[in-house]
């Protein structure tokens, strides 16, 4: 974001020698922690970096922070949700439906206060981010252009080598550990016959009126694509679009980077039959000519090339020539390009080994699950540019998403370099239903980044107590031990949030009947998004979580909890969603996490050799729930506990029928009881 | 039967044996052809699937032989998973991976091959194993003239059970297999699948599995045929156990008793019976009917002949059949029946309705897993809808926090609204709101986390419910006490001073031992605590300040450090430095001598010293005894504690006789669940009041002060002697259990799995047309739908009360082969 998108060409490596060794120039400035590009990405690093007490600077091209925005999008509209009411107060909920803030201790610097507006301007964006930077007091250096980045191999640095930063005075700065927040910069630009002809996003015109009465043809179905559409839409005699694949509906596929309900209007006067269409074909078969009117014609790449070079355009062949009613046979007066962005790979070094990936086209760098460059330790890629780890599947490459992982790569770092082992919070086994229930119901980072970030639970000895880590890039669990610094010896939870395994999708109806399940023993087929819960006994290895089943996001777990989903996400039901849990727990610890008044730990402590847990941690250290006179009156209606006044029946009566089970009594009798997961087998 | 089986039934109960004391080994062994034949033992049987070393490690047949694993061992069958290498060529090894089979050793002599196809199942292997080795016991027929003869040579000697199951291999075929296991010889079992054998006997519902039981035994005259009972229940292994045992009952017996004490056999087993009333006069009339009433009843109900005449309850008049259900407490119902069908309609109409009850309790199949069974969540839910006086406090938020804490001295309930022991403890937080109403300087306040979830977290509250306490000028204080009204009104009453409170005169300290200083707070901490210390004793006065400050809500503490501090000192006969404890209700003062002791000692030391020597044991305060790891000396008092048994006691506390002990008394009037612990105790229930040694920490074992014994010193004296002594027997032991899941969670990972193995059985074909998608894009809907209906009726994993009670019956068979 914050580089210049065209980078110089370096001539022979002598070159890059001589001016490092120019004596001006020669002290390199040494920091723990450089930051490329002061995006919401980079100030949301810095931000964590600033908190740690790290040393860090942040390099901006730009004089203010994100600049990216001071542009773009060019129609100046953010389709990223400022929702400013939702109900709640609390505020880690609320954040799941705050697309725009970067997350910071300071409850000012909430994007709400910046706009009112549900789909807010661009420029409030950027007063945003410049707030952010000068509030918290980042160190940014602005008007910074880091014009080549380089290794220098170096046992004594933290990664084996320093990343070697050369700015455009020609200053070197020395850092350790390098993470690249540079975003998608460079357009993408495809390359066929005729594309000199064609207007790019970033420079077309936005005023409607250059667009009167114009045949328009868009190339891309993104939602840049939509949004140029949707400015001209009124004004052009029609606007065809153009692109490789079908157009793909964010609220089919629960992908936020698809095209938005907002940006759709085309879609509706496409199907009204309003003149304007959409078109499906690859743009790299595609030419286009420039007639001598200057109107522009759609033709076939295997036209021109079978024509002579020295033939004038209007003797090519046109494919309405052999087939006149061929879609595109009117001539359009503009051509647009809306294809997307790319990284900018220009600057960095071939010793770096950063390279693109491969499999959803060049755009991304190739990077590991922790947003570790796979070519060189110690250089992170940061925000958009990240999004190749959850692309089309989560909001990693959007603010909304990104703001977690950013913070996934500091706690990384953090254990890494100072430690400071991944925060975790150690509870007592009885409150490990209730430190589940409060999560799902209020983390934003779980339901933000479904699949990508999920929080584990690391159980102690004897599972009397465990240890609760939040929004662990779950990709990486086989390697959670030295990632975080924390013991997974003796079994582990990890909470993730899901949509249905077949629900989403470009061409699926999200509308069907039945696409909500209600009752707890269909949780497993929920559709929307809701909690799941796996359970392993052992730490999965890496070959288990590359080698997982085909659309598991984890390996095969030893078993599996899905709380039903819900109309209201607001998962703190008794009996539908907090019982199923406590049962699912209960069989996977094999032991009794129910809670117990006082009372029945009395009974218990002088009736049974044991106590069950609840009893255990709070009645016998003196924290015993003392029941009130009105609930002790339920509790007698409730028949839940055995009957302890004097005239009720005798107790040997109602245990020898197995259907009348005494509750509270249950290890009377263990071996039916006593069934855990291993055990489910059904023997007859 | 053939004798040689009795061999092998010595080795099976020997494993079974094993089997109780060992480990056992619940997963498929893998062994070399050579290991595993030098395991084989004579008489014992083994089940060996020989296969490649290199094939699959998983498949299905595997995955079903390892289910099979348990079930065999329970029945002395070892199975093994043999790995044929080529170093180690055996003829069971098959050329072709393929050509696998399981093959049946009994010793190391061969009994059988199986393909491996026919076990296609657990319930196959199972019924396919047992059939072979119980070839004698159970005989396979394919016609009805080998069913006569069968017959015919069993007149007179035995009885017959004959079954038809639809195929081998299925369920009802390892049900019966079972059973023929336990009862094989004592019944000749025979075994068909044809159904044309089953027609000839005159069963409808040839569909379904049958199981009659012929009663030859009686038969003496080889021309008559065979009475047949028809078993009407299910075909299980439990089921098949039950019939049985209602017909190995008499068929009628003769009664003189009051029928409401009568119990057979029958009742155990959950059928009710039938008494046909029975004069001197009418006597061989009545007893023929009663005999052909028990005849069309057997395996339903019990009938028995009632004679009237040498009864000594009264039964009415004109009643002529007594019918009791088999449910306890269901007072008998006494009829006019003039007709034997009336009796038999009313039987089964009765029955009908058991059955109905029955059909209910399957489908519920014991507790519903969706039943909350936590009795925190339960009541509290049944508590919902009342209104709470909660404007008695301050609710805080995010906004209002600091300003509150910090402007006064506040409580603070951290809870979160969604938790069940946060509300149920909010109610006991209302209740101390309303008992402090007006008269508390302390701010009462709460928080709700799942509201303000991040006031909680910079409070350092992780876990709810908590309870703080901000004072100015001082660290917040979390409230360690019980959850109750009681502890907390006590820790904020107690709060009102700072402690140690600095005492400043002699006279002052007088007041201060005595209760009049602070006497509205020493109804809240029967004990005062007065630390002595001279000027300059400055190290041990800081140790003593932070036990002081550690302790402060829980215990009245005092610092007297006064030039004329040895006044004191000498007064009570204490040491200095040392603490003076006061205790207020028995108007005594002790004094304890410190030494180099850390606040943690101190704090230890305080504490001990607020235990009593024979307490009244409560709720409240039996965890503070309880830590003391010392077998608890309970007398049990319906109402206060009478004053002699209390002096006998405390005698024998003086006396040293109890050091090992903890003795203490429970009041029933104040703690009623007391009564829920004697009936754990004693069965059935003595007079009171009653003394027990309840051995807690080492053992579990409950020892009663025999109750025709007066409780006086030489009475108890003798008996700790012989407890001692280990001459006294227990009346119970304790349940030494772990704490298990009530019940079993949904087992979603099989709901998983058979779903995706439906569906990869049909795969869609890769090319498709516009419309060809479109329907079947219907057709997996509907598969949805079926999908959905299939795991709700199988993969419930609420079987488990079944399970049990297969063990249960599993349990009485082999004690049945004991005999």
């Amino acid at each position: 974001m914050g580089l210049s998108a065209v980078a110089p060409l370096w001539g022979p490596p002598g070159l890059l020698l001589a001016i490092a060794l120019h004596p001006a120039l020669s002290v390199p400035l040494r920091r723990d922690y450089c930051v490329l590009g002061a995006g919401p990405a980079g100030l949301q690093m810095a931000y964590f970096l600033q908190h740690a007490g790290r040393d860090y600077e942040v390099f901006e091209r730009a004089p203010r922070p994100g600049s990216f925005f001071t542009r773009y999008p060019r129609h100046r509209k953010l389709i990223s949700i400022n929702k400013r009411y939702t109900g709640k107060a609390n505020a880690e909920f609320n954040l799941r439906h705050d697309w725009n803030s970067l997350l910071s201790h300071d409850p000012r610097l909430l994007f709400r206060h910046y706009s009112r507006a549900y789909f807010p301007d661009a420029h409030d964006m950027v007063r945003y981010l410049g707030d952010f930077a000068d509030t918290l007091g980042l160190r940014i250096q602005y008007n910074t252009t880091i014009a080549h980045v380089t290794l220098d191999k170096d046992r004594r640095a933290w990664n084996g080598h320093y990343f070697i930063l050369t700015d455009q005075k020609g200053q070197v700065h020395q850092c350790s550990v390098l993470l690249v927040a540079t975003g998608l910069s460079v357009p993408n630009q495809v390359d066929f016959p005729g594309s000199e002809n064609v207007e790019g996003y970033e420079s077309v015109s936005i005023d409607p009126e250059d667009f009167i009465g114009q045949n328009v043809l868009i190339l891309g179905r993104g939602n840049s694509a939509f949004e140029t559409a949707e400015n001209i839409l009124g004004v052009t005699n029609f606007i065809h679009m153009l692109s490789r694949s079908r157009v793909r509906l964010s609220w089919a596929t629960h992908y936020v980077g698809d095209l938005r309900a907002i940006n759709n209007g085309l879609l509706d006067t496409y199907q009204l039959k309003s003149l304007d269409g959409l078109l499906e074909s690859d743009l790299r078969d595609l030419a286009i000519l420039k007639d001598s009117k200057g109107k522009f014609h759609v033709t076939l790449k295997f036209f021109l090339e079978e024509a002579s070079t020295n033939q004038s355009t209007d003797a090519i062949t046109l494919p309405q020539d052999d087939n006149d009613n061929f879609a595109m046979r009117v001539p359009y007066d503009r051509v647009i390009r809306c294809l997307g962005w790319n990284f900018d790979f220009s600057i960095f070094n071939k010793s770096l080994r950063l390279n693109s990936g491969n499999a959803f086209g060049k755009k991304y760098p190739l990077i590991r699950a922790s947003y570790e460059s796979k070519g060189s330790r110690g250089l992170f890629i940061l925000g958009t540019a990240s999004h190749s780890v959850d692309y089309r599947k989560s909001a990693g490459g959007f603010i909304h998403g990104f703001r977690y992982t950013v913070r996934a790569v500091h706690r990384l770092l953090e254990h890494r370099h100072h430690s400071v082992a991944w925060p975790a919070t150690e509870l007592p086994i009885t409150q490990l239903t209730s430190s589940i229930v409060r999560r799902v119901n209020e983390a934003s980072g779980l339901y933000q980044m479904f699949g990508v970030l999920a929080d584990v639970i690391l159980l102690k000895e004897n599972a009397m107590a465990f240890e609760y880590l939040e929004e662990f890039p779950i990709q990486m669990l086989a390697q959670l031990e030295t990632l975080t610094g924390r013991k997974a010896r003796h079994g582990l939870f990890v909470i993730n949030m899901e949509y249905g395994r077949n629900f989403s999708g470009p061409d699926k109806d999200v509308f069907f009947d039945d696409r909500s399940v209600g009752h707890m023993e269909d949780a497993w087929q929920s559709n929307f998004l809701h909690p799941v819960i796996y359970y392993y006994r052992y730490l999965p290895t890496e070959q288990e979580v590359r080698f997982r089943p085909v659309h598991w996001p984890l390996p095969r777990p030893t078993a599996i909890h899905h709380i039903v989903e819900d109309f209201l996400t607001d998962w703190t039901a008794p009996i539908g969603h907090i019982l199923p849990l406590r049962r699912f727990l209960e069989n996977c610890l094999d032991t009794d996490l129910r809670s117990f008044y006082a009372e029945s730990c009395f009974l218990f402590a002088l009736t049974h050799q044991k106590l069950p847990p609840f009893c255990q941690q709070g009645y016998l250290r003196m924290q015993g729930l003392m029941s009130t006179e009105s609930l002790w009156q339920h509790r007698v209606e409730s028949r839940l506990l055995r009957d302890d006044a004097p005239t009720g029946r005798d107790l040997e009566d109602s245990s020898q029928q197995p259907g009348d089970q005494e509750l509270l009594g249950a290890p009377l009798a263990p071996g039916p009881l006593a069934q855990s997961l291993d055990s489910n087998k059904e023997e007859l | 039967m053939s004798s040689g089986f009795n061999v092998f039934r010595v080795g099976i109960s020997f494993v079974i044996m094993c089997s109780f004391y060992m480990p056992t080994v619940d997963s498929l062994l893998e062994l070399s052809p050579q290991k595993y034949f030098s395991t084989l033992q004579p008489g014992k049987a083994s089940l060996a699937y020989f296969c490649q070393a290199d094939s699959p490690r998983t498949s299905v047949f595997l995955e079903e032989l390892n289910e099979a694993v348990r079930p065999l061992q329970d029945y002395g069958i070892s199975v093994a998973k043999v790995n044929c290498v080529k170093e180690e060529i055996s003829r069971y090894c098959g050329k072709e991976k393929d050509l696998m089979k399981a093959y049946l050793f009994k010793g190391n002599v061969l009994l059988r091959e199986f393909p491996t196809d026919t076990l296609f199942d657990v319930n196959a292997i199972v019924a396919h194993v047992l059939f072979a080795l119980l070839f004698n016991e159970v005989k396979y027929i394919t016609n009805v003239e080998d069913l006569q003869n069968i017959e015919n040579a069993l007149k007179g000697k035995a009885n017959i059970i004959f079954s038809y199951v639809r195929a081998i291999g299925i369920p009802e075929h390892r049900a019966v297999m079972e059973a023929a296991f336990v009862y094989g010889t004592t019944y000749q079992f025979v075994l068909t699948t044809e159904i044309a054998l089953l027609e000839n006997i005159g069963s409808e519902d040839v569909e379904y599995a049958h199981l009659y039981f012929f009663h030859c035994k009686l038969v003496l005259d080889l021309t008559q045929q065979c009475r047949r009972t028809l078993m009407e229940q299910p075909l299980t292994t439990l089921n098949i156990h039950l019939f049985i045992k209602t017909m190995k009952a008499p068929l009628l017996t003769e009664v003189a008793e009051d029928p409401q004490q009568v119990s057979t056999v029958h009742l155990q087993l959950g059928l009710p019976l039938v008494f046909i009333v029975s004069q001197q006069a009418t006597y061989e009339a009545d007893r023929r009917t009663a005999e052909w009433v028990a005849w069309r009843l057997l395996g339903k109900a019990g009938v028995l002949l009632l004679l009237r005449d040498s009864l000594e309850v009264n039964i009415p008049q004109h009643a002529n059949v007594v019918f009791k259900r088999a449910e306890k407490g269901v007072p008998v119902e006494f009829l006019v029946l003039h007709d034997v069908d009336l009796i038999i309609s009313h039987v089964e109409h009765n029955m009908h309705i058991e059955e109905i009850q029955e059909d209910e309790d399957d489908d519920m199949e014991g507790p519903d897993i969706d039943v909350q069974d936590d009795e925190v969540a339960e009541t509290v839910f049944r508590d919902r809808k009342r209104k709470l006086p909660l404007e008695l406090t301050v609710e805080l938020t995010e906004e209002t926090f600091n300003a509150t804490v910090m402007a006064s001295d506040s409580i603070v309930l951290f809870y979160a609204g969604w938790q069940a022991v946060s509300m149920a403890f909010l109610q006991s937080y209302i209740d101390v709101a309303v008992q402090l109403k007006g008269t508390s300087t302390m701010l009462l306040t709460r928080i709700n986390c799942a509201d303000w979830s991040d006031v909680c977290t910079k409070q350092n509250v992780t876990e709810f419910p908590i309870v703080k306490m901000y004072k100015k000028g001082e660290n917040p204080v979390s409230y360690a006490g019980m959850l109750g009204t009681k502890d907390l009104l006590k820790f904020i009453q107690l709060n009102r001073i700072s402690y140690p409170v600095n005492i400043t005169s002699i006279q002052e300290a007088e007041e201060y031992l005595s209760g009049e200083l602070y006497k509205d707070l020493i109804s809240y901490s029967s004990v005062s605590v007065l630390g002595l210390f001279s000027p300059t004793m400055t190290t041990a006065k800081e140790d003593f300040s932070e036990a002081g400050n550690y302790l402060k809500g829980y215990v009245i503490t005092g610092i007297y450090s006064e030039e004329d501090v040895l006044l004191l000192s000498n007064k009570y006969a204490a040491s200095l430095p040392g603490l003076l404890l006061a205790r207020h209700t028995e108007g005594k003062i002790e004094s304890i001598p410190l030494a180099n002791t850390h606040a943690e000692d101190i704090v230890q030391i305080v504490t001990d010293a607020l235990l009593e020597m024979f307490p009244e044991i409560t709720v409240e305060n039996l965890p503070s005894y309880f830590r003391l790891q010392k077998p608890l000396l309970i007398l049990f008092s319906d109402g206060s504690i009478n004053p002699q048994y209390k002096k006998a006691i405390l005698t024998l506390v003086k006396q040293k006789y109890l050091d090992s002990l903890t003795p203490c008394w429970l009041n029933l009037k104040n703690t009623p669940v007391g009564t829920g612990i004697l009936r754990a105790y004693f069965d059935p229930l003595p007079p009171l009041p009653l003394l027990v040694l309840v051995n807690l920490h080492s053992g579990g074992q409950v020892f009663a002060f025999p109750s025709d014994q007066a409780i006086i010193e030489e009475n108890l004296v003798l008996w700790l002697k012989k407890l001692e002594a280990g001459l006294e027997n227990h009346i119970t032991i304790l349940p030494a259990q772990e704490w298990k899941p009530p019940l079993p969670a949904y087992d979603f990972l099989s709901m998983m799995d058979a779903a995706t193995s439906q569906h990869s059985t049909r795969k869609i074909p890769q090319c498709m047309k516009e419309t060809d998608v479109q329907e079947n894009d219907k057709e997996q809907h509907e598969d949805k739908s079926a999908v959905r209906k299939e795991p709700i009726e199988t993969l419930r994993i609420k079987h488990w009360n079944r399970s049990n009670w297969f063990k249960e019956a599993e349990k009485s068979f082999r004690h049945d082969k004991e005999l």
